[in-house]
């Protein structure tokens, strides 16, 4: 429902870095925890980078599963359900390992040959 | 002609970020202490709203920032309380964003009279998706949950529900008509934001009310206390 809303941030960021040059790749990892469909996104991605220096570059996307790690017994464990409360101690000091991620790791932009 | 591989690695909210914390510099340098309030359409925002600005003591000056698709229908009910509203409305891309960042925010700072104010309320625009996304600059975020909105909400919406400082149980009056575990929703909301605080409320009735607008106005207080 929002991927919208993600993908014009994406686009935002690929622009600032790409210093005006044409855009062929964006490589995007996003954890499961922040809810992304990536039929979605790829879908609203081609939309916003129409008449950018983005338009029709391919939107690589690396799914990134959740890991939650709690802090009072050090137990580690993959959620089916997004609970946040340690299965085996029952605290609730638990970090996100993995899964928290909407991260740009890379662009790739054509340069063009010196003359 | 080749191709060179830009090594990025920065979350795309950043920039979104960065913005956030310019306005939370702004409203900190005034004593303007933020409130993003936040929810499903129709779970009782306003109604809440009203209800603490009807019960606001004298001296905790309160502004209100609306945010909707469009239209000034709430600003329009909080108008007789007498108190700053600034509408946002966010129409202006195609069908309209479905909630505040934090550049739409930083656009109407202009409008407030931050001088003036302790509190500042910004009504998000009614969603349990994108909003929990986007900073605004706020100090604390609150949502509100109706018991007509299904015991499974947080486990569907954790980004909301984790992101939230207080969560508002709303529309208990309803409760008696419906097929509705309370105890079961609680404790999802304490499954995905273990320990968060919970009010429970009815607009309509006014129970819970008290404890509500205590919360807003005591985080304003608290800032105030520093």
């Amino acid at each position: 429902m929002h991927e919208l809303s993600v993908a014009g941030a994406v686009l935002d960021t690929a622009i600032r870095h790409a210093g005006e040059r044409p855009v062929d790749v964006v490589a995007l990892r996003v954890g499961s925890l922040r809810q992304v469909v990536p039929d979605s996104l790829r879908f609203y991605w081609e939309i916003v980078a129409r008449d950018t220096i983005c338009d029709g570059a391919r939107l690589e996307l690396t799914e990134v599963a959740a890991r939650l790690r709690c802090e009072g017994c050090g137990y580690e464990w993959e959620p089916d359900i997004p609970a946040f409360r340690c299965p085996t101690c029952a605290r609730s000091e638990v970090t996100v390992a993995a899964g928290g991620e909407l991260e740009v790791e890379y662009i790739e932009v054509r340069e063009h040959a010196h003359a | 002609m080749h191709r060179t591989r830009i090594r990025i690695v920065e979350d795309a909210l950043d920039a979104n970020n960065t913005i956030a914390r310019a306005n939370r510099d702004d409203f900190d340098r005034h004593g303007v202490t933020v409130i993003n309030l936040m929810s499903a359409p129709g779970a009782g925002k306003t109604a809440l709203l009203e209800r603490a600005l009807a019960q606001r003591p004298a001296d905790v000056r309160i502004g209100v920032l609306e945010g909707d698709v469009q239209g000034s229908y709430d600003s329009d009910r909080l108008a007789s309380y007498h108190v700053p509203i600034v509408q946002l409305n966010t129409d202006s891309g195609f069908g309209g964003e479905c909630h505040l960042d934090a550049n739409m925010v930083r656009s109407a700072l202009g409008s407030l009279p931050l001088d003036e104010l302790d509190l500042l309320v910004i009504e998000n625009v009614g969603n349990l998706v994108c909003p929990a996304e986007f900073r605004v600059g706020e100090d604390a975020r609150a949502m509100v949950c109706s018991v007509t909105e299904g015991e499974d909400k947080p486990l569907k919406y954790p980004l909301m529900f984790r992101s939230c400082e207080l969560v508002v149980v709303n529309k208990l009056d309803l409760l008696p008509h419906l097929d509705f575990d309370l105890d079961r929703l609680l404790y999802n909301i304490d499954a995905v934001n273990p320990g968060v605080e919970r009010i429970l409320v009815s607009a309509r009735t006014g129970e819970g009310v008290e404890q509500w607008t205590r919360w807003l106005l005591g985080a304003a207080l608290r800032a105030a206390a520093v």
